[in-house]
């Protein structure tokens, strides 16, 4: 193996007392002492998120209260890591969301293996799955760690709907034959 | 239907490329025989054309003779026969090759005839895709893809129509998203003789209806679910269980008669959703009973066997095999084997192997329901036609074991080995039962089952591979399609570790093993090999059996009379 002599350097006086250094230390402690906080207290503090930030999966409601998911599983077939898993079901006629006839029986993400990549909600026909601004999930257990149905849509929330698809269906089958 | 092809061929030209097809061959395909796609939706392979979705619309020219004296006139740039194109498309169904018949398939026109056809279905059309059970095999999805436009510029309102009408026990009508096609009542008039469906209304308030008075229940309702190209018609027991794209398909036979019809298993992670008819233009054209479609739920039924029992408590394969040698042993030369019509080919050589090697007498269970004369026979047996190939029986099945029973009452026999087959059921009483020790392999509890000292739960046909022989006598594969229920064993499996304990020399139990020793020594089954039966089957020689008293009737592509031609590929 080749063998690099290396030469030190030799200090001046002043370099080998240190001081020059310890006041330079000195003086970036107290810059930092009298200048404003750039961390949060964390768990009381919460940072503001970004417009666009991708954090866990949601189910949405429209402004009617209405699931808007009607189980047609794309999303868990784009899932990359097949985390969600769907149990499609269907609605009642005579329910009052009896007109979007499918909905899901059971709607499970797993975000043990969720990426957080939002293929789910760009692939969403019905734009019933958003991930939203909530980033921080923890559990004891693995089965606390997937979220159901219903923690989903207390997760998801309402969101505004600029389309109302189904009360315009729901309109005209009221409405009888337009021609 | 379309006539019988004709022998006699005609040369067409589909864009530009040649090809020669029979006489009466419609333009559709032809063209698939050229591996051009010619959309469509109204036309069926196995029903009448009537051209009612003008999605097939092709350019079409023929060559150009002089009118008087029929000599063709020649093209002065080319030397070649002038062609005479149609300034208007036509419809490529009711199109038929006619001699120098020239096709075009991607002119703009056309085209523009796709475009134009695909808006207009469109324009009434509900946005339910999402909730929609034919997404993901829909025609008009496809097409749309294709030849659609991309966006609408219907602004008015979309017609509103039914959307959950009972058509009959299995059908559902969603009025909204029908385009008209007329298959469904095509097929119920033509192929189920069961004419209960028409339109009502006209123009945009057409609307499919049965009769008043009638349903759609006949036991081919399903196909119309199969060839409605649209979700308009779905099926009351697959709708909204599963979308079709996560569905695996696997090939296999219905096993609810000897007819044998080839479907298609659709399942995911071990569960069936659903069954479907696979084409085979000889046995089933493209339909099956609806019957033969509920099949699947046998296996997750509640009376599943799941447990190895010896004497009643659970026990191992390897310490039930060796019972059951002991009770083979204890009660030689009185032994019966009742073997199965239900099960396999390859099955039933090992059942031969097995009743060989104790010297036990063989008998079949026969069920005999009513034939409909199109996909169901008399015989509801699957192979019994097998068992003779395989020389486990010499003639047909008595109607009830009368033979069995009259031996176990003289005492002649003291042991059954029962392969599936409920003894009670098949005609023996209880007490003639109690006089016998049983040995039972099969997939659900029964009276058997539960008489029985050994019971080696086994598997369904959709847990496992095989060959069954129709009553053509064609050697059909169905392939595994979902793994083993929990506690079942192989059949195969089963059976050579009962045939190696008692004392024969069988082949390994897997299907290629099994293979090589059924070609060798089973006449007729020649040099075949599991792995080499096409998909839809192979015609074995029949004339050894042609003086048999078969119960089917006459049928689709089912002659009784006639035997079969003796042909083995």
């Amino acid at each position: 193996m080749a063998v690099i002599p290396l030469v030190r350097p030799t200090l001046t006086l002043l370099e080998r007392t240190y001081l020059p250094q310890i006041a330079s230390g000195l003086k970036t402690t107290l810059k930092h002492i009298f200048s404003p906080n750039v961390t949060l207290e964390y768990p009381e503090q919460r940072p503001a998120i970004p417009p666009g930030y991708r954090g866990v999966p949601t189910l949405v409601m429209d402004p009617n209260g209405r699931e808007k998911c009607v189980s047609c599983q794309l999303c868990e077939f784009v899932c990359p890591p097949k985390a969600i898993r769907i149990t499609p079901g269907e609605i009642p006629a005579d329910a009052p969301t009896g007109h979007v006839e499918k909905a899901p029986q059971a709607f499970d993400i797993d975000m043990l293996r969720c990426i957080y990549c939002g293929l789910c909600q760009e692939v969403c026909p019905e734009e019933a799955i958003f991930l939203q601004n909530q980033y921080s999930m923890s559990g004891y257990t693995r089965a606390e760690m997937v979220n159901h149905k219903d923690r989903l849509y207390e997760l998801g929330g309402t969101l505004p709907d600029s389309h109302h698809k189904w009360d315009k269906k729901l309109a005209a089958e009221k409405s009888g034959p337009a021609h | 239907m379309i006539a019988p092809l004709k022998p006699d061929l005609v040369t067409v030209n589909v864009d530009g490329q040649e090809i020669a097809v029979p006489k009466g061959t419609n333009v559709i395909e032809a063209a698939r025989q050229l591996g051009v796609d010619i959309p469509h939706y109204c036309y069926h392979p196995k029903l009448t054309i009537v051209g009612n979705c003008r999605m097939c619309l092709i350019e079409m020219g023929l060559p150009a003779v002089y009118p008087a004296t029929k000599t063709p006139i020649l093209d002065p740039a080319t030397g070649k026969q002038r062609i005479n194109w149609m300034p208007r498309p036509q419809i490529g169904c009711a199109t038929n090759a006619s001699p120098g018949l020239h096709i075009r398939t991607n002119s703009p026109q056309v085209k523009d005839c796709r475009e134009g056809v695909m808006e207009f279905l469109l324009l009434n059309h509900p946005l339910d895709c999402p909730i929609c059970d034919q997404a993901g095999e829909c025609k008009l999805q496809e097409q749309a893809t294709g030849y659609g436009r991309g966006y609408s510029r219907f602004i008015e309102q979309k017609n509103v129509k039914p959307k959950r009408t009972l058509l009959g026990p299995r059908v559902m009508l969603d009025d909204e998203r029908c385009i008209l096609c007329s298959r469904c009542i095509r097929f119920s008039k033509e192929i189920a003789k069961d004419d209960v469906l028409g339109f009502i209304d006209r123009g945009s308030h057409s609307t499919l209806t049965c009769f008043p008075g009638k349903k759609l229940e006949n036991n081919y309702s399903l196909n119309t679910v199969d060839i409605c190209p649209v979700g308009a018609l779905t099926s009351t027991d697959f709708r909204f269980k599963m979308r079709v794209w996560f569905l695996k398909q696997t090939n296999s036979l219905d096993t609810e008669s000897s007819v044998g019809a080839n479907t298609v298993v659709w399942s995911r992670e071990g569960a069936i959703y659903r069954i479907t008819p696979r084409r085979n233009d000889e046995v089933n054209d493209t339909w099956m009973a609806d019957s033969g479609r509920e099949l699947y739920k046998l296996v997750r039924a509640d009376n599943r066997l799941t447990a190895i029992k010896v004497n009643g408590t659970d026990s191992g394969l390897d310490l039930a095999v060796y019972a059951a040698a002991q009770i083979f042993k204890a009660s030689a030369g009185a032994i019966a084997v009742v073997g199965s019509g239900r099960s396999s080919v390859e099955e039933q050589f090992l059942t031969q192997k097995l009743a060989a090697v104790l010297s036990a007498s063989v008998s079949l269970v026969s069920r005999v329901g009513a034939g409909d004369r199109i996909l169901v026979s008399a015989d509801r047996n699957p192979n019994i036609r097998g068992a003779l190939v395989t020389g486990l029986i010499a003639s047909l099945p008595a109607q009830k074991l009368t033979g069995l029973a009259a031996q176990i009452d003289a005492g002649q026999v003291k042991t059954v080995i029962s392969i599936g087959e409920d003894l009670v059921a098949a005609g023996l009483t209880a007490a003639q039962l109690a006089k016998v020790t049983v040995v039972y392999l099969g997939t659900e509890t029964n009276a058997t089952s539960a008489a029985a000292l050994v019971v080696l739960p086994t598997l369904t046909v959709f847990e496992k591979s095989g060959t069954f022989v129709n009553q053509q006598f064609r050697l059909q594969k169905f392939a595994k399609a979902v793994p083993a229920f929990a506690g079942a064993t192989d059949d195969l499996v089963v059976l050579a570790k009962l045939a190696v304990a008692a004392g024969a020399n069988v082949p390994a139990p897997d299907l290629a093993s099994v293979w090589r020793t059924l070609a060798a020594e089973v006449a007729g089954l020649g040099p075949m090999a599991y792995a080499n039966i096409p998909d839809t089957g192979l015609l074995l020689d029949a004339t050894p059996w042609s003086a048999l008293p078969f119960i089917e009737a006459e049928a689709l592509h089912y002659q009784p009379t006639k035997p079969s031609a003796a042909v083995t590929a």
